[in-house]
């Protein structure tokens, strides 16, 4: 790690971070010198770190302390494949089958899809309604950022130079909660979404929605069960671009909204008979 | 800068230039031709090889990237001159037209097969959503890797298949 951040200290604003190269390959394959997240060109030859052998950096998944840790290196496969985000957290499983193709998937990490900062990001929605907190490390210690105070813009995020996420933490529920994931595309697969959104129902009558690619940035908003839906969607503020108007994807947010709504309420009920059925479970 | 990544089960050391991609690597140094470029860009899925088992796009990965990993390429699929039961099946159904996706859809579904041995209509679209055919064959490549994924049986690993190929690259 320490060379790492040596690397980073040295090069600056020249440096960037390979990882899974499904996003950097490409752009760099449009523009050599680029580019920051943004798209601003560096004008300049780019030097790429490879995280891959950096100790420190894994693609674990482990379960400790209350919360699921997700390492920096683990690829949307390695998030699909788990046991338990499959139980815990289906809406993120949701969401990350369907980043990409298999190959992009095989290759892609939550961390980097987190970093590029996309308003799209499809990983983002079901991380920001369940919590998510980020790990970041850099020369001068580490420090922990919720995910709903990383990304400030389309490609920008809180990261410091020479800062990179080492890990992503998401804490375990500890009431019955159902959680869901959709989105709406042109095409089946392999396609960026027009809207997304990810629901998370708490017994406790609370209900979140996460939105994607109606804003500058994925954001998370609190409501209640029953609470009017425009109440929901009115901070989206989407543009319109090739995939689709602003317009019909504020329309087709709301609908989206309900769908993930019900999804996640259905998934409550069987977390509330998994509870009953599993007698008294540690709620501490 | 120098790699050693063992391709096809054989360990090859070669310098690459560091801005190379893995399948210009497998292209330009290892004239491994099978791999094929088209988008450059991870949409088409002509490239797909197995990196340390799973399919990716050779053309996302830069070679130097893979020093010390493990390379399959469509080359190194059969054995002996003896296609793999999915190539078999491929020639069998028809489902081979223009060719040229061909190496990447047999890749991408050999590794389906490996993690779903028994895969849906659905599960098989799924799979091998990130490959392109520009004939739009689409039909009979699903129909090609239902037939190789029944020829498997219930619980068999093994390739059942008979004809022999032409002979094999190296």
């Amino acid at each position: 790690m320490q060379e790492l951040f040596a690397l980073l200290t040295a090069h600056g604003g020249k440096a960037r971070l390979l990882s899974g190269g499904t996003d950097l390959l490409v752009r760099m394959r449009k523009d050599p010198t680029l580019a920051d997240g943004a798209g601003k060109a560096t004008g300049q030859p780019l030097v790429v770190i490879d995280l891959k052998r950096v100790s420190g950096l894994d693609a674990r998944i482990t379960e400790t302390d209350g919360r699921i840790r997700i390492g920096a290196r683990a690829v949307m496969t390695d998030v699909v494949d788990n046991k338990r985000l499959r139980e815990l957290f289906p809406a993120l499983v949701e969401a990350a089958r369907v980043v990409g193709s298999v190959q992009i998937r095989n290759r892609a990490t939550l961390a980097g899809n987190l970093c590029n900062a996309s308003p799209a990001a499809d990983t983002a929605p079901p991380l920001l309604a369940h919590d998510a907190t980020l790990n970041l490390a850099s020369g001068s210690g580490s420090r922990q950022v919720p995910l709903h105070e990383f990304f400030t813009g389309p490609g920008r995020t809180v990261l410091a130079p020479g800062e990179i996420v080492a890990s992503i933490d998401l804490p375990l529920p500890t009431v019955p909660t159902g959680g869901a994931f959709g989105r709406l595309t042109r095409r089946h697969g392999v396609d960026l979404a027009i809207v997304s959104v990810c629901c998370v129902a708490r017994e406790s009558g609370e209900v979140r929605f996460a939105f994607g690619a109606v804003g500058a940035r994925p954001f998370v908003v609190t409501t209640g069960q029953g609470a009017p839906m425009g109440d929901a969607v009115k901070d989206a503020s989407p543009i319109s671009d090739l995939r689709a108007s602003a317009d019909y994807r504020q329309a087709m947010l709301a609908v989206i909204a309900r769908r993930t709504l019900s999804a996640a309420n259905m998934r409550l009920q069987e977390s509330r008979g998994r509870q009953t059925a599993g007698g008294t479970r540690d709620q501490t | 800068m120098t790699v050693s990544i063992t391709v096809n089960g054989t360990l090859r050391t070669f310098d690459v230039l560091t801005h190379h991609t893995l399948l210009q690597f497998l292209r330009d140094q290892l004239n491994l031709t099978g791999t094929k470029e088209c988008c450059a860009e991870g949409e088409c899925g002509a490239c797909t090889v197995l990196l340390n088992g799973r399919a990716v796009n050779a053309c996302l990965v830069l070679a130097v990237e893979c020093d010390g990993e493990e390379v399959v390429t469509i080359e190194g699929l059969s054995v002996n001159g003896r296609l793999d039961a999915v190539q078999q099946a491929f020639v069998e159904t028809g489902a081979v037209q223009c060719g040229f996706c061909i190496p990447g859809m047999i890749v991408a579904a050999r590794y389906l097969l490996s993690s779903n041995p028994h895969p849906s209509e659905d599960e098989i679209k799924e799979g091998l959503a990130g490959n392109l055919c520009r004939c739009a064959g689409y039909s009979r490549i699903i129909s090609a890797v239902a037939l190789a994924s029944r020829r498997r049986g219930p619980d068999s690993q093994g390739s059942t298949s008979v004809e022999p190929a032409e002979k094999s690259h190296e």
